[in-house]
């Protein structure tokens, strides 16, 4: 392998885990605050696709209010999600809200395939099309918009969370919900709040990833496993811990097709992926285990 | 504790009976408009088509559902099949080969149908290979493998209208020897579609003096495929085949304009629609695949047999359903329900449903010259795909737009 | 109407019923049906595994569908690829399939809850992209085609009506066995650990173990669905195993009611009735109603929408029996 190839890998692994990384913020905000996966998260990523593509190129908006708006509107569904699902479910069980989550992503999905059929689309890109050279590798300008938005919304996110009173009332519920309710944070709040958010930042992801990774209401698949995985990795803990698990997936995956090792071909990437999660479940089981008992 | 059991298996048995009871009255969506009855109406030639609308292969199906739609409109409009009115009773498969299993055995018991087209992709062809040929029901499948056809032998009831994938690679790598590529790169899906493709790059390529100089893969549905072509960039290939649909195929296209590869891209015929060049771009600019005449149908000579069913399909279909929405995909139905048609207009009067169908398999077989959108038709005993060759065309894009490299 | 289901009634009831079961495949009858029954069967095996452990360890598998792929590639390797008697091959992969959720169960067992879950997703994915890609084995995505009847002696069971038999035999066993299970001091060690595990631990019940053996039946369970299943259809693909597969099955597990063995007949029943009849005609709309069902079945009644069908029932029987019983 060339040292050109190896900078490109490192490029290419980098690009995919950013988008891994935004996914899974919305996972670790979700779970941190209300102790629920989340399965629809990958779905709000792809309304944020979906939606930036309709209003920009169908309304025929300019593009910055068409991402605002596109944000603003998955923020809302997530909040909808939260209202009319999760809290409506009262004292369901762990294994119930999982449910729940799952039929909630199934139920959006088929909205979008009706809404708006099953032809992918691509909305415009951000900065044009030619790719530019670094460091002897290729990066497309979209690309750097994307990494550029996972940095700015994870200090961002970092700042809200330690700076702000709602930041703060939100990690306080992370940590202990109970405690927290006896200072006066409401717990029913935080948790709209956290899907609202998470909702957001994944529809932000939607929009800056749709103009290079193409949108179709079937995206948020594997988008959503993918970016779980990442958050897994993070420990569900902090949203920076969350990019890191994104990127370091991005990068394995990336580097694994380098290797091209043995019967595995680049075919069993995704397993990859997985595998990692199992590892990671495995490793860290006691301790997870501890922390189910205790919430 | 007992008696809980008991009232509870009354209740499934109840709800089970009217839900089934209540099924009994719907089937399958059907296509078309029945004319008006004349003084002896003549009872409806049925006809079963199983596409997969929705799930992996939607882009190829809902073209072939719409094909068929249309022109079981037209057909009735001039009055039927020797009179009798076509009814198509249509399944979607989800691109699922279970499902397909199911439908086509509801179509076979059920409905009552005298032939079935489709399904649209090959896994779910080779699912109900053994079903149709239980129930002695005529299959023109709409996929590529040609292993639905072959060995003739064990398929006295298949027949199917696509181009052979192994005919397509050889056109391929015809056109690539007077290219003068000896070297290729594959990157092809791990689904139905592309690892079949690949599995015949790989066989086929030497007996054009080709060699494969690096085999990658990926997923449906993965979104970015530059770390296999970065791996591909580290070789001495010439030329990149890439086997997918369009979707996957754009992402490909896309990342090798990224990564600055000059070499030339060599798609499948998976891409034969507008969707592959809307998806990528600027980026599809350049990008070589064979695909039925169907594409190029302006440039095609008028003294090509297939020139005037060309010029009417895509004038029918883009009319009902707008312009640039013509794909082969669609004509592969055509062609399939074509076929049945012209079986169904050769079998004598009166039959009851089993000698029906070994009568239109017998006609189907016996097809001759027929001129369709994806070539000339020839069926017969040893051939149950019948395709003249000179039936593809090898189609660059430019601008956006199909141009024929003859 | 309500009073004939009491005590004394309860035998005719039942045998009534099962002479329908018996009657279903008879032409004239409800024959048509005759392939839907088989696989509700099917499903029905797959669910019942699913209800225990849902119901009595309070985990659920978001990858059930990879024991049942293991049961049906088994069977379709060894007796298509290599002979095997199909019987032999059954046994053996769900023996195989017993093993491996064994080593896999201790493994994942520690694991609570979400985590239980997310690694029972992630290892039915893995043994998907494993059936996808072992082409030499399994055919590749393509699938394998062409797998032999099963058969006794010279009995073969080459017709739907045949297998509806062999089908719903193994289909009421199970659920016996099941019933019994459920039953027996095995049972109750699962209630008291459904009750609250601690106080299970407390007694000295061996939690983790009894688990793990409620897993091991539930994927034993599948594997023979599995099987069943490729004897039936003759063909077996990837696409059949998936994670969509494996929500199928927890919805029918849900409809049916956690812990509700009889009631698995009828999730099964229910949600392969829906998706195969009513959500048919519903086109393109067919998966968002999917989805919104399942969210309000979870929501309203987490317990399983059988479950909640015969606390009704009871309610109103004992409304009855009270006015009946005034003076």
């Amino acid at each position: 392998m060339s040292a050109d190839q190896f900078v490109q890998y490192l490029v290419s692994g980098v690009t995919q885990g950013s988008i891994y990384a935004l996914v899974g913020l919305g996972f670790t905000i979700i779970y941190a605050v209300t102790r629920v996966i989340n399965f629809a998260q990958g779905e709000f990523v792809m309304l944020g696709g979906m939606l930036s593509f309709t209003l920009a190129r169908s309304a025929g908006l300019p593009l910055a209010p068409a991402f605002i708006l596109s944000v603003l509107i998955t923020a809302a569904v997530g909040a909808s999600m939260y209202v009319l699902a999760i809290r409506t479910a009262k004292r369901a069980s762990v294994v119930s809200l999982i449910i729940i989550t799952i039929g909630a992503a199934i139920f959006i999905r088929g909205i979008a395939g009706v809404l708006w059929g099953v032809e992918p689309d691509r909305p415009p890109f951000f900065t044009g099309h030619e790719s530019i050279s670094f460091l002897g590798a290729y990066i497309h300008p979209q690309a750097l918009w994307i990494i550029g938005t996972t940095i700015v919304v994870t200090i961002i996110l970092h700042l809200f969370l330690s700076y702000t009173m709602v930041g703060k009332a939100l990690k306080a519920c992370a940590i202990n919900p109970v405690a927290s309710s006896l200072v006066g944070v409401n717990p029913r709040t935080m948790a709209l709040i956290a899907f609202a958010l998470a909702a957001a930042i994944g529809g932000i992801g939607g929009v800056v990833m749709a103009p290079l990774i193409m949108t179709s209401y079937s995206v948020g698949v594997m988008l959503g496993l993918k970016g779980f995985v990442a958050a897994a990795i993070g420990g569900f803990k902090s949203p920076v811990a969350a990019v890191f698990g994104g990127l370091l997936l991005g990068i394995v995956e990336s580097l694994a097709v380098a290797a091209n090792w043995g019967p595995f071909t680049s075919s069993y990437k995704d397993a990859i992926a997985l595998v990692v999660l199992l590892l990671i479940l495995l490793i860290r089981s006691g301790k997870l285990a501890a922390e189910e008992k205790a919430s | 504790m007992r008696n809980y059991l008991k009232y509870a298996v009354v209740l499934v048995l109840v709800v089970a009976l009217l839900a089934l009871g209540g099924i009994s009255c719907s089937t399958g969506e059907e296509g078309g408009t029945t004319p008006t009855p004349s003084a002896t109406p003549k009872e409806a030639y049925k006809v079963g088509a199983v596409f997969a609308t929705t799930g992996a292969a939607s882009n190829l199906g809902v073209p072939e559902k719409q094909t068929v739609d249309m022109m079981v409109e037209q057909i009735n409009a001039a009055g039927g099949i020797n009179g009798h009115p076509l009814k198509v009773v249509f399944y979607n498969t989800e691109t699922s080969a279970e499902k397909c299993a199911t439908l086509v055995t509801r179509l076979i018991e059920q409905d009552n149908v005298l032939a079935i087209i489709g399904p649209t992709t090959s896994g779910e062809s080779l699912a109900i290979i053994d079903t149709v040929t239980t129930a002695k029901i005529p299959l023109v499948s709409c996929a590529a493998n040609i292993g639905i056809v072959t060995p003739v032998s064990e398929r006295y009831w298949v027949f199917k209208t696509p181009q052979a994938d192994k005919d397509v690679v050889a056109y391929i790598y015809r056109y690539m020897q007077q290219q003068g590529i000896t070297k290729v790169a594959l990157v092809t899906d791990v689904s139905s579609f592309g690892a079949g493709g690949r599995g015949i790059l790989k066989s086929d390529a030497s007996g054009y003096g080709i060699t494969v100089v690096d085999d990658q893969t990926f997923t449906t549905g993965d979104t970015s495929m530059q770390s296999q072509l970065t791996h591909i960039k580290g070789t001495a290939a010439q030329a990149v085949i890439c086997w997918a649909t369009d979707k996957e195929s754009a992402i490909v296209a896309q990342d090798m304009k990224t990564l600055q590869m000059t070499i030339p891209l060599y798609c499948s015929h998976g891409i034969a629609n507008m969707n592959f060049i809307t998806a990528a771009g600027t980026a599809a600019n350049g990008v070589i695949f064979p695909a039925g005449k169907l594409l190029v149908v302006d440039v095609v000579p008028a003294s090509d047999p297939q020139k005037e069913v060309l010029v009417k399909y895509k004038a029918d279909y883009e009319a009902k359903y707008g312009t640039g929405t013509i794909s082969t995909f669609g004509g592969h139905a055509y062609d399939a329900l074509s076929v049945v048609v012209i079986a169904l207009g050769k079998i004598p009067e009166g039959l009851d449903t089993a000698a029906a169908r070994t009568a239109v398999r017998a006609q189907i077989e016996q097809v001759t010259n027929f001129a369709g959108t994806g070539g000339v038709f020839t069926m017969s005993p040893t051939d149950h795909l019948g395709m003249q060759p000179g039936s593809l065309a090898m189609i660059e894009i430019v601008d956006g737009e199909w141009i024929w490299l003859k | 109407m309500l009073a004939l289901l009491k005590s004394k009634w309860q035998y005719p009831v039942i045998a009534a019923l099962l002479v329908l079961l018996i009657l279903i495949p008879f032409e004239g009858f409800m024959s048509q049906y005759t392939t839907l029954m088989i696989f509700i069967g099917i499903s029905t095996m797959v669910t019942v595994g699913l209800c225990l452990l849902l119901g009595y360890t309070g985990q659920v598998s978001l990858g059930q569908a990879a024991f049942y792929g293991m049961g049906a590639y088994f069977s379709a390797v060894l007796s298509k690829g290599y002979g095997f008697n199909p019987w032999l091959a059954m046994l053996i992969g769900a023996a195989a399939t017993g093993a491996f959720a064994y080593i896999i169960g201790y493994l994942i067992f520690r694991l609570k809850g979400n985590y239980l879950a997310m690694a029972t997703l992630g290892l039915g994915i893995i043994m998907w992209i494993l059936f996808r890609q072992l082409s030499q084995f399994t055919g590749g995505p393509d699938g394998m085609a062409g797998i032999p009847f099963l058969s006794i002696g010279g009995f073969v069971f080459d017709t739907p009506f045949k297998r509806y038999y062999l089908v719903w035999l193994f289909c009421l066993v199970i659920l016996l066995i099941s019933q019994n299970i459920v039953r027996s001091r095995t049972g109750r060690a699962l209630r008291a650990i459904r009750g609250s595990e601690a106080a299970a631990e407390s007694i000295g019940i061996n939690v983790d173990q009894f688990k793990v053996k409620i897993f091991v039946l539930s994927a034993v369970y599948a594997s023979l669905a599995g099987s069943l299943f490729v004897h039936h259809l003759r063909f077996v693909s990837p696409d059949t195993f998936n994670f969509l597969a494996s929500v199928v099955l927890v919805t029918m597990a849900v409809v049916g009611g956690l812990a509700s063995i009889w009631g698995a007949i009828f999730g099964a029943a229910t949600v392969r009735i829906l998706s195969e009849d009513l959500l048919l005609g519903l086109g393109e709309w067919d998966i968002a109603i999917y989805g919104l069902i399942l969210m309000v079945i979870m929501i309203f009644m987490p317990e399983g929408l059988f479950v909640k069908l015969k606390e009704i029932f009871e309610r109103l029987r004992l409304r009855y029996k009270r006015r009946g019983a005034e003076p």
